[in-house]
């Protein structure tokens, strides 16, 4: 839901009605802004990164309704009416997403900083394939840079998640 | 060495705590400390000064000196300093070094933390060690004989009674600092060795971990935060001329619109700063800014296109030498087989993740305040000072974890334009670069041209090799170093006689320097990405032409050399090489249209050659794997060797194969990752990595990966193809 401002005919604000990570939560943005901005500077969820700014990276890649977005060209405004989940809503530190555990499993990062979307992508992309092949997860991924070069373990990590997801339904949860 | 003053001034300010230094340095080998030109505007020091703080409650405290950009600084620094202290890497706590004189060097660059720490840390670890147990022995007025340390505590055989270090802390504060503790041998390593998990990386899954781009109030930032958005100049030389902000302020939340400057080592660039209350705004601003430019200056003269033709003209004629062996004219002349190339690699933008970014205050009493993502807080300081004419111990610096670096994040344009613009708000301001702001504005690394001549006798001995590496210098560039006709001493790092230790038996390397006005500065092994290309790949065209096989030739050329440096590079070269050829299953027939190269470079310490497997694919060829042999002497976590290896072969393809920085009439053509284009994980060919056991010195991880796989894949296609390629980067779907 939007409620706009206007001063001397200039909107400057909106307050804005969003649902991120389950809460819905209330923020006075310009409605142009990239949700990437809205996220980060206004929402303080910062775990989400700027790289391009032209949806050429990822590293800015948030669930809109559990689909990958680039957040840093989607304006605010679009977003309304939307769940939006971030890096910081697929897990909690005492119950971290298969994703996580099998990132830390296999020791992905090394600078980290596109590592939120890469996670980010992977997750959306397990649960179109919960199996992806190496081709599936090259398809999925490939809109993810990562100027270190963690490819290989990105790749066996996607795999990791997907035994350990599978073993988590298998045994009920648990 | 001890430092009794440095330790009792510290103790006090610590008030109960121990705090350990090593004021020594060591006598290593590295990149950044060989400087044979005396450098006026030197930033960098060279001491090592790590230390250890423990508190009477039993927190352990242990310092990283070198900022983390991926490389793993964060745990290599504290699992040195941990192995010998005893102490366990779930015991302690991190903290990143703030720049401190009392710490030392501390630029993560040249591939240096591990190879000039590898015993000066462990001597910090084992000094504190020996404190703690000679305090304890005293205590149970027992033989120090009878006691050990494990885990944090000290512990008594006879008895099995136990200290903790914080019981024993107020005591061992009070003893003299061992002058020369005993290290622990080898096999006795606990943590040292271990592919151990790194301890930032759960942080790095969460979304939790600081980089410099998330620092704000809620962060240990400043409150009351600014933004600003910086217009820079599109060409190289250009000046303001005239600049319309009427839109630009407008816009909600814009403050204001400031000329600023971009301050560089060599050069201050005019710009203009948009600062507003949130980045959005500034951003938003900066598009509606109109600003005319004079760009007469750069557009007549600086173009990549007469840089190169400026270094193919100065390849034509003398050229300083690091070494000579033989005659090699007379030799070349003599010789029935000649061959001459010219190799070309481009300049390159270091693209991190995380473009520049930094936040300044400069406060009404004078001092200032920097968070930002750079590779040496030390350097920091000093910059910052000597920019505001303040004095060092008023500018404190905190550095995060840096989302990337390759060397941009050591050349500090961005944290001294962010002083700049936060000294004429009064306020405290973060810079944010934009991508294009990180590609179009350099510093780059500088494109080099390598002109090879070399000759095949009847035999098929190489019997002359020249390579003359002809580039702009950053030691003249950035540092201004009077440079004159003396060869640059970096640009020899991986192709002088003791580096690249091949026994030619005619043989000159040398060095010639063109000057630009691009501006330039280190990339991820510096010169070695380069000087490499056409060393390596020069010797494989000689290989063919004698009709030998490219290992063994190398093999055979490394047989005649057995003296001092040289030869023992020659012998560390040829086990690498007889590794390769036994992992990488080098003897095997491969089928029609697939092809194999190899190339070896010693940088940084350490000795890295690539086995490149190709396939003809369509009109190109594609990488069906790359077998990696690594001897990088006794190393922390060869999970981390591995991991930055694997990083090293990622950008070694990109750089190969993917984009330059082109300038034309003084504007660099490439601008975001559309037109910069870098490999990404659909391309990524199977790796395998092996690691030679030795007990050599460490040496470095960061770079040595990165040189030869540029020679190694491009020898590889020519292998597949019969297509020699001789400048990069090119289009690995159109060879030929």
């Amino acid at each position: 839901m939007l409620n706009f401002t206007f001063q001397n005919s200039h909107l400057i604000m909106a307050s804005i009605s969003l649902t991120i990570n389950g809460k819905k939560r209330q923020l006075d943005a310009d409605p142009q802004m990239p949700l990437l901005w809205a996220l980060r500077d206004v929402a303080g969820l910062k775990g989400t990164k700027f790289g391009c700014g032209i949806a050429q990276c990822g590293a800015c890649t948030v669930h809109l309704d559990g689909k990958p977005i680039r957040s840093c060209s989607y304006p605010v405004s679009a977003a309304v009416g939307h769940k939006i989940t971030t890096i910081e809503g697929i897990g909690t530190e005492t119950n971290l997403h298969p994703m996580q555990k099998a990132w830390i499993a296999e020791q992905v990062p090394q600078c980290g900083y596109c590592q939120s979307g890469q996670i980010m992508s992977a997750v959306a992309l397990l649960k179109e394939k919960p199996s992806p092949t190496d081709a599936d997860i090259d398809a999925a991924m490939k809109g993810n840079i990562c100027r270190c070069g963690t490819y290989t373990r990105i790749r066996k990590a996607i795999h990791t998640a997907s035994a350990l997801t599978k073993e988590t339904a298998s045994t009920g949860g648990k | 060495m001890t430092n009794r003053r440095d330790f009792l001034k510290a103790a006090g300010l610590t008030g109960t705590g121990l705090m350990l230094g090593i004021a020594s340095y060591a006598n290593g080998k590295t990149a950044l400390v060989n400087m044979a030109i005396p450098s006026p505007k030197a930033v960098l020091s060279f001491e090592l000064h790590p230390f250890i703080v423990i508190d009477n409650a039993g927190g352990i405290t242990l310092i990283n000196h070198r900022p983390d950009m991926g490389q793993g600084s964060w745990q290599a620094v504290p699992m040195l300093l941990a192995e010998e202290l005893e102490v366990g890497l779930d015991q302690i706590q991190v903290r990143q070094s703030d720049g401190l004189r009392k710490y030392g060097n501390q630029l993560s660059g040249g591939s240096s933390t591990v190879r000039t720490g590898w015993t000066h840390l462990r001597q910090a670890g084992a000094s504190a060690r020996e404190m703690f147990t000679t305090a304890a022995a005293t205590r149970w007025n027992a033989p120090v004989t009878d006691c050990y340390a494990e885990r944090g505590a000290i512990h008594h055989r006879p008895t099995g009674k136990t200290l903790t270090y914080g019981d024993l802390v107020d005591d061992a504060a009070k003893l003299p600092i061992p002058a020369k503790p005993q290290l622990k041998a080898k096999k006795d390593f606990k943590l040292l060795g271990k592919a151990l998990p790194r301890p930032e990386i759960p942080d790095k899954t969460t979304g939790k971990a600081v980089f410099g781009m998330d620092i704000d109030a809620t962060n240990g930032g400043p409150a009351n935060m600014l933004y600003a958005s910086v217009e820079h100049c599109p060409t190289i030389l250009g000046k303001i001329v005239s600049i319309n902000d009427a839109a630009a302020k407008k816009i909600p939340g814009v403050k204001a619109v400031i000329r600023c400057e971009r301050p560089m080592p060599h050069r201050t660039a005019e710009a203009v700063a948009v600062v507003a209350t949130n980045y959005w705004a500034a951003l938003q601003g900066r598009r509606a800014l109109v600003v005319k430019w004079d760009n007469a200056e750069t557009a007549k003269t600086t173009s990549t296109e007469t840089y190169f033709a400026n270094l193919r003209e100065k390849s034509k004629g003398e050229t300083s030498p690091y070494y000579t062996t033989g005659d090699v004219k007379t030799a070349y002349e003599a010789a029935p087989k000649k061959l001459e190339a010219h190799y070309q690699t481009p300049f390159m933008a270091h693209a991190p993740m995380e473009p520049e970014v930094a936040v300044a205050h400069v406060k009404a009493d004078g001092t200032c305040e920097i968070w930002a993502p750079v590779q040496g807080p030390d350097g920091a300081i000093q910059q910052v000072a000597q920019y505001l004419k303040i004095k060092e111990e008023n500018v404190k610096v905190n550095v995060p974890f840096l989302g990337g670096a390759f060397g941009r994040k050591a050349y500090l344009d961005f944290v001294l334009e962010a002083v700049n613009i936060s000294k004429q708000m009064q306020a405290p301001v973060k810079v944010v670069w934009t991508r294009e702001d990180d590609i179009t504005q350099g510093p780059f690394r500088p494109g080099m041209l390598s002109a090879m001549r070399g000759a095949v006798d009847a035999q098929g001995n190489v019997v002359a090799f020249e390579h003359k590496a002809i580039s702009e210098s950053i030691m003249r560039q950035v540092f201004q170093a009077p440079l004159g006709n003396k060869a640059d001493d970096w640009v020899k790092e991986s192709i002088g006689k003791d580096e690249s230790p091949y026994a030619f038996p005619n043989a000159q390397v040398s060095y010639g320097n063109v000057q630009t006005d691009i501006p330039v500065v280190w990339w991820r092994s510096v010169y070695s990405s380069t000087s490499n290309f056409g060393h390596e790949s020069f010797l494989d065209e000689l290989a063919h032409a004698a009709q030998k096989d490219p290992l063994s030739l190398r093999l055979d050329l490394l047989k005649g050399q057995t003296e001092g440096e040289a030869g023992k590079s020659a012998r560390r070269f040829t086990t690498v090489l007889e590794t390769l050829r036994l992992q990488s299953g080098w003897d095997k027939p491969l089928a029609t249209g697939q092809g194999k190269g190899v190339a070896i470079c010693q940088s940084f310490g350490s000795i890295c050659a690539h086995a490149v497997f190709v396939s003809k694919q369509g009109k190109g060829v594609k990488i069906d794997k790359v077998v990696t042999v690594l001897d990088c002497g006794q190393y922390v976590n060869p999970d981390n060797v591995r991991a930055q290896t694997e990083g090293n072969i990622v950008m070694g393809i990109t750089a190969a194969t993917k984009s330059g920085i082109t300038v034309a009439s003084g504007q660099a053509e490439q601008t975001n990752f559309h037109n910069f284009r870098v490999m990404r994980i659909d391309e990524m060919p199977a790796v395998a990595i092996h690691i030679i056991e030795n007990d050599e010195p460490s040496g470095g991880v960061g770079e040595p990966g990165l040189p030869p796989v540029a020679p190694a894949l491009c020898n590889a296609i020519f292998a597949a193809t019969g297509h020699r390629i001789r400048t990069l980067p090119f289009d690995m779907n159109a060879i030929g």
